[in-house]
């Protein structure tokens, strides 16, 4: 379980990154920060592995404030997922996903051949262990990127946009790949994003971020969709949106499903 | 045209090649006196550039300091610790530190700073220590600039260290000076011949090195029809 208590971060200038902000991400589940770039979302991200130090407040980890913990014995029992990989260039795959294992002490042979196992885990090929990052597409990379997240089993899943810069079939690729994954480990993962669709496909709970990390609502994907709480919400959620703004139509006895533009999107099944 | 084949007639003469003042005595000195001063400059210049490299602050001061002293003229400098320290290897040796250290520096700061930002920010934030950080990362990732701006210094010392025989009975730069002195100009041409070899075979030597850097090091991968097998990936599959 991560706790944000009142968290504020001020950097020298005139507004706050983050002011104020509380949030509990309970165990086990997936909780999704959606905002645009200014919402302080990927700042409050990087405050559970003291990446960054909050200004004000407190974030606890099972009920310990992360400040007593060694920031690095912290980063090393967290599992983080950087938007661009964040692989070393001059390691092979193998060696990057055997990162944090070997640096906490476990032998070399036995932390690649885990490795490989991950590999597998996170649908790559194990023989592409001893190719190095550069000859991967991004979205291998970014599978790389999740393997060595995964590679010391860790309770918590830190994830920075992790998907943002791979190409949209790609992306819903591993999209799926991530909640196929989470059915199986079960982990506590804080997922930052700035693509609402994302935010709803993958978050058991949603934070809707308005700039300076205040909460515009927080809830169910359902929940959100149903009521969004003000105008802000609507607009960032795009309930209004022809897309999302369904109705039905019956034709030759079946019912269709069109959108505001009166564009037929799917069939409701009998 | 004569002077040149006097040169070689020079070197090509059995006496010259034996005894304390013979060519092989002088190389060695030569070699000894560079490799000493490369050395003295990288332990002074090479923690000082990671360091600034690394925690990217500082840069004006490697900027200024480099700058300043690749405007100081070696000989005037050597003449002053000369002057000062008295007949011996210390003053060309001091003076000629000074003229490694910039290009050593530079490339120590260079080689770490231009290591992508996100790369050892995501390295860090996985849980790397500093100290983790540099060795694992920023110098196997840097070590092609850093082994550039060796190259660099050693091309400029050994060079140089000619000078050495101005305050001292040591080097190459011996032929030079006594050359100079008693007109026997063939034997300055032969000393220059030497020196220019001598840097020659450093500079190819030393350019391999940068490159078998760049391949094992820095960028293992990049070119795969050049990258030897990885012993340490021999396990049972």
């Amino acid at each position: 379980m991560i706790e944000f208590e009142s968290v504020s971060k001020t950097y020298p200038g005139p507004t706050a990154a983050v002011s104020e902000f509380s949030l509990t991400v309970p165990s086990h589940r997936t909780v999704v920060l959606v905002g645009s770039s200014g919402s302080g979302k990927s700042t409050l991200l990087r405050m559970v592995n003291r990446m960054v130090d909050p200004t004000g407040g407190r974030v606890l980890i099972d009920d310990e404030d992360v400040r007593d913990r060694d920031p690095v014995a912290l980063r090393r029992s967290i599992g983080y997922v950087l938007q661009n990989g964040g692989l070393m260039p001059h390691w092979t795959v193998l060696d990057n996903v055997a990162t944090v294992p070997v640096l906490t002490g476990t032998p070399k042979r036995q932390a690649r051949l885990a490795a490989k196992e991950l590999l597998e885990r996170v649908g790559l090929d194990p023989a592409m262990g001893r190719r190095y990052p550069g000859q991967l597409s991004g979205g291998q990379q970014q599978r790389v990127g999740v393997a060595r997240a995964l590679a010391t089993d860790p309770n918590i899943l830190l994830m920075d946009e992790p998907f943002g810069a791979v190409d949209p079939i790609m992306r819903r690729e591993l999209q799926e790949e991530l909640l196929r994954l989470q059915t199986e480990l079960h982990k506590t993962i804080l997922f930052v994003t700035h693509d609402i669709d994302e935010a709803f496909l993958l978050g058991d709970e949603v934070v809707v971020l308005r700039e300076g990390g205040q909460i515009a609502q927080r809830g169910t994907p359902a929940e959100i969709l149903a009521a969004p709480a003000d105008d802000f919400v609507r607009g960032f959620t795009g309930v209004d949106r022809a897309e999302r703004t369904l109705s039905t139509m019956e034709v030759d006895g079946r019912t269709i499903a069109v959108d505001g533009t009166g564009r037929p999107v799917g069939v409701f099944a009998p | 045209m004569s002077l040149f084949l006097d040169a070689l007639s020079w070197l090509g003469d059995g006496a010259n090649w034996t005894g304390p003042d013979g060519v092989p005595t002088r190389v060695l000195q030569h070699l000894a006196i560079t490799a000493a001063v490369v050395g003295i400059s990288a332990a002074v210049a090479l923690p000082a550039g990671v360091l600034i490299g690394h925690s990217r602050r500082g840069a004006g001061v490697v900027g200024a300091l480099t700058g300043a002293a690749r405007a100081i003229p070696t000989l005037g400098l050597l003449t002053m610790l000369g002057l000062a320290l008295g007949i011996g290897l210390l003053a060309p040796m001091l003076a000629l530190v000074v003229l490694a250290i910039p290009s050593v520096l530079a490339g120590a700061y260079a080689g770490v700073q231009a290591v992508d930002p996100a790369t050892t920010g995501a390295a860090k934030a996985i849980g790397m220590s500093s100290r983790q950080v540099v060795f694992r990362v920023e110098l196997p990732l840097a070590s092609p600039v850093i082994i550039g701006g060796l190259r660099a210094a050693t091309l400029q010392v050994v060079a140089t260290a000619t000078l050495a025989a101005y305050t001292a009975d040591f080097g190459l730069g011996r032929y030079l000076f006594t050359g100079l002195k008693s007109r026997e100009y063939a034997e300055m041409l032969a000393g220059a011949l030497l020196v220019a070899v001598l840097a020659l075979l450093l500079e190819l030597a030393l350019a391999t090195a940068q490159r078998q850097a760049a391949v094992r090091l820095a960028a293992p991968g990049r070119n795969p029809s050049q990258r030897t097998p990885d012993t340490r990936e021999k396990e049972p599959a």
